[in-house]
């Protein structure tokens, strides 16, 4: 019996009330303590198409995306043939009774129960139109049965989840109950092989929550005034979810909002709008994906060439193209990075967690300020709207940092001010914002080569040491960067690098590797440019995978070319057919490597 | 506060000798000398183009954006919710604004940003030398002959169908008109177009540009006779009563109308503002004057409930949720 321990797929058909009834299961299972993770592979469809919820749940926390599951409930009949695929041997399998699947579309290595849940949510709710929605609950009640949850806290999420539609509360409930009375009746020869038991304070400190919740809540508590956006998948719900909380936190006395909220007409605009307000003393960000980005790129040379504050946050999606928007990949690591024609490089963050991608919020704004460029945050579906698990979130306790900028009494102390110059060392020049009262405020920004004064020049002399500036202006960032997270192996030979939503993988593939008695040490990047510490990781090691997903191992050619003396130690582990990253695939990939066997 | 003339003055002019727009700069310092404009209030914005160039030709006291090729109307978005007591000029060109900046400025005329919007329009790509822009009249020619077969756009018929709020159009040469209209629009709570024809010298002042020196001289009607009245100041003899249409500004100056022979149109009415725009240009003539004046206008930080405060001057307990507001927000995830 395997307690807390297993993997359930859900397939249903979206926009049929699916999402509620998932939410309401993989929520219950949290708050039973358990250590779960859930996971949406929706269609980009809006209604009609069929939509899969996968919970893992791991007693240890692997909860990364396992390759076979243990229950399958379908209700969709043009999946219920394939969705029997990744069920294992002995695994029990749900279908709606209406599919009629006959005996031969049915594995025979597997339990099937055919359940009537058209007739079931008839039960359940005197609406027609109800019923429909309530066919999904009742798979959660079956399944609250069978995995013996605890009935108390299901009813609780329910109450929670309708507390606004208190009429849906009993609809819902009364369907829990049908399901959970029809599996009691049926149960008795069904497979007893996995169970879930409640974790006191498993979960205490704990919030479930998707990282683009987390990214806007983030963004509008580490002081971001405006933000622009065009709607795309998968970050549409970023941008949402800082409106929301804007609205919430930054209402005047009289109503008036402390944030300026633009949805325009393209990502042209929205980077162009970033820009001019970034300019303008504005903390500014957009959230775009794939297609957005690339729009973004002529926008994103300027914003580095006139050094103008600003922040996108690109939450990634399976490219090329259009690629498949409603999939996960790691795909625009090489274009983020270099984002624009000429020589051109970003600051990039990395987000490995939601945690990270709360508190990067104010992290992207305030490293864009100080450093006066545009930071990148590299945030991807799988992170971005899949349910994953942290601690709650703390409010950031650090100022608003807000870089060299000039008030007047600041500029009545200079004897001249030079909006390119370099007094620190660092790269990087005092700004003035438009709109301050003293005769030496003014400069002209532009796009074209400057000189100090931003005034047009052509001087070679003068173009060649402003990019050299730039240049070291980020290279002296990486003092304000995240530093990698290294965790060494004292007898390791191989060493493995990885970020964002991969981490979510790592403890598990780390645990499959020690039970083969290897040993590997492991190092998350977390920002571009890279710190010394990453080339000294995989100087330390005689071969260093890259753990991405994508195809062309963008994040170790970008290492490579950081550290051109040790990228033939370099490898690649790849994942990119658009599904979240496994630990179980990453760990057979592993395994066929010569320096690992 | 007050200025020295040098602040609103700018650097010397880089462009071709008889260019239109170096008067339409020259208009323009004058209108902000007038106005006792506050240089350390405006910010200056442009595209790419030759036009673009011009805000480092004036205001020298004020920040300046050379942004990139239509974008201008984006940028000015966000500089103007970043803050909104910014008084925003902006210049751009045919190419800038009809063709790349189509979108954008299309966009920007439905949210009213309020913005001083010159188009110094030439119906040609200068600065690249020679190439059609998207206003260049049907069958015009460039200097090399070759002929448009495409109807050109009206940006101010564009414009007044999308609802802006302050439409007109002049010509570089005319400062009679130009300069008055340019106070006007300094004053607007909205966005003002202004669409300039500025003839290119090196470019479209041959035989066959509808938008050449000559071309305008003969071509040009005037909608009405334009004057400007400062704030508390008399009305001329010039303009009688019943003559004029009055557009009150906000801060109390007055933009004089006056009628001449027998065309009427009140600005207010926007649907023969088009007929007017559209007969003119089947019959060739280029109408100039004031075509579309909203009082109604809303600003977009206005319409967006923005705080007053510019967005740059928050400080961290201003913008951060107290600590129990944002525990309570996390209470729905656990």
């Amino acid at each position: 019996m395997k307690t807390n321990d297993f993997s359930i797929n859900i397939a249903t058909v979206n926009g049929s009330g699916s999402q509620s009834a998932n939410s309401i299961l993989v929520k219950t299972l949290f708050r039973m303590g358990l250590p779960v993770a859930g996971k949406n592979l929706f269609p980009s469809n809006i209604q009609g198409l069929p939509t899969w919820f996968s919970i893992r749940a791991n007693p240890f926390g692997f909860v990364s995306r396992s390759l076979e599951h243990d229950v399958v409930v379908t209700l969709n009949a043009s999946t219920a043939v394939t969705d029997q695929k990744d069920l294992r041997s002995g695994g029990i399998f749900f279908y709606a009774q209406e599919i009629n699947l006959s005996l031969d579309q049915i594995r025979k290595d597997i339990f099937s129960v055919a359940v009537p849940f058209k007739e079931l949510s008839q039960q359940a709710s005197e609406s027609i139109k109800v019923r429909k929605l309530l066919a999904n609950v009742v798979y959660v009640g079956i399944l609250a049965e069978y995995l013996k949850i605890d009935m108390n806290i299901l009813k609780a999420v329910v109450d929670d989840q309708f507390a606004h539609k208190g009429e849906l509360v009993a609809s819902n409930l009364k369907a829990l109950e049908v399901g959970q009375n029809w599996a009691r009746e049926n149960m008795m020869n069904w497979p007893r092989n996995i169970s879930t038991q409640v974790i006191a304070n498993g979960n205490q400190g704990q919030l479930l929550i998707d990282g683009n919740t987390a990214a806007g809540m983030g963004l509008v508590d580490g002081g971001c005034t405006f933000a622009s956006w065009y709607p795309i998948t998968p970050s549409s719900s970023l941008m949402e979810s800082t409106i929301r909380y804007a609205d919430l936190w930054r209402r005047d006395a009289n109503g008036s909002l402390k944030m300026g909220v633009v949805q325009a007409e393209d990502e042209l605009a929205a980077i162009s709008m970033v820009v001019g307000a970034g300019w303008a003393g504005a903390r500014a960000a957009t959230a775009t994906s794939g297609p957005g980005l690339s729009l973004m790129s002529e926008a994103a040379g300027l914003a580095y060439f006139a050094e103008i504050p600003s922040v996108i946050w690109d939450v990634q999606r399976a490219g090329p193209s259009t690629g498949l928007p409603t999939r996960t990949l790691q795909g625009d690591i090489q274009s983020a990075a270099h984002l624009s024609h000429g020589d051109t490089e970003h600051v990039l963050l990395f987000p490995g967690s939601v945690s990270e991608c709360f508190s990067f919020g104010q992290l992207s704004l305030d490293l864009a300020e100080m450093l006066q460029t545009l930071v990148i945050v590299l945030s991807d579906l799988d992170l971005g709207m899949n349910f994953h698990r942290a601690p709650l979130f703390e409010q950031n306790q650090t100022p608003l940092r807000r870089g060299k900028v000039l008030s007047t009494s600041d500029l009545d102390k200079l004897p001249l001010f030079a909006r390119y110059s370099d007094p620190d060392g660092d790269g990087i020049g005092p700004r003035t914002l438009p709109g301050t009262e003293h005769e030496k405020a003014a400069y002209f920004t532009r796009g074209t080569g400057h000189d100090d004064f931003s005034r047009y020049t052509e001087d070679p002399a003068i173009f060649k040491k402003n990019l050299d500036r730039l240049k070291k202006k980020l290279h002296t960032a990486r003092s304000f960067l995240p530093a990698p997270e290294i965790k060494t192996e004292p007898a390791a030979k191989i060493g493995i690098i990885y970020f964002g939503s991969t981490s979510s993988a790592i403890p598990e593939l780390e645990f499959l590797i020690k039970g083969q008695q290897r040993a590997v040490s492991t190092l998350r990047l977390r920002s571009f440019p890279f710190h010394d510490e990453v080339e000294q990781f995989i100087l330390a090691h005689t071969k260093v995978f890259v753990v991405e997903q994508n195809r062309d191992g963008q994040m170790r050619s970008l290492l490579g070319e950081a550290f051109p003396e040790c990228a033939n130690r370099l490898d690649s582990i790849l994942s990119y057919d658009g599904w979240p990253v496994s630990a179980e695939q990453i760990f057979k990939d592993f395994k066929t490597r010569e320096d690992f066997k | 506060m007050s200025f020295a003339k040098s602040q609103y003055e700018g650097s010397k002019s880089t462009l071709c000798t008889g260019c239109g727009h170096d008067s339409v700069t020259q208009q323009i310092i004058n209108a902000c000398i007038q106005a006792k404009v506050n240089p350390y209030k405006v910010a200056k914005l442009s595209g790419i183009g030759c036009s673009s160039k011009t805000p480092a030709y004036f205001l020298s006291a004020s920040h300046g954006f050379n942004t990139i090729h239509g974008r201008m109307s984006a940028v000015a978005t966000g500089v103007h919710l970043a803050n909104r007591d910014l008084t925003l000029i902006g210049v751009s060109g045919d190419g800038d604004t009809a063709s790349i900046g189509l979108g954008s400025f299309s966009h920007l005329v439905r949210r009213n940003v309020p913005m001083v919007y010159i188009v110094e329009n030439n119906g040609v790509y200068g600065l690249t030398k020679g190439q059609f822009s998207a206003t260049s009249d049907l069958n015009s020619t460039t200097k090399s002959g070759d002929k448009n077969p495409f109807q050109g756009i009206d940006l101010c018929s564009l414009a007044i169908d999308l609802g802006a709020t302050f439409v007109a159009r002049s010509f570089s040469g005319d400062s009679k008109q130009l300069t008055p209209l340019i106070s006007a629009a300094l004053r607007h709570e909205g966005l003002a177009v202004l669409d300039v024809i500025s003839p290119c010298i090196t470019f479209a002042n041959h035989e066959g540009s509808t938008k050449s020196y000559n071309s305008v001289k003969e071509h040009n009607i005037h909608l009405q006779e334009i004057g400007f009245v400062q704030p508390q100041a008399p009305l001329t003899a010039d303009f009688e009563p019943g003559t004029t249409q009055e557009i009150h500004l906000h801060d109390g100056s007055t933009l004089l109308l006056k009628k001449i022979d027998g065309r009427t149109h009140d600005v207010k009415d926007r649907v023969n503002a088009l007929k007017l725009l559209h007969d003119s240009r089947n019959k060739g003539e280029i109408l100039t004057g004031l075509f579309v004046f909203d009082e109604e206008s809303i600003p977009l930080a206005k319409k967006l409930n923005l705080s007053q405060k510019p967005l740059r001057d928050f400080t961290a307990n201003e913008l951060r949720p107290p600590k129990s507001d944002f525990e309570r927000e996390l209470i729905a995830f656990t």
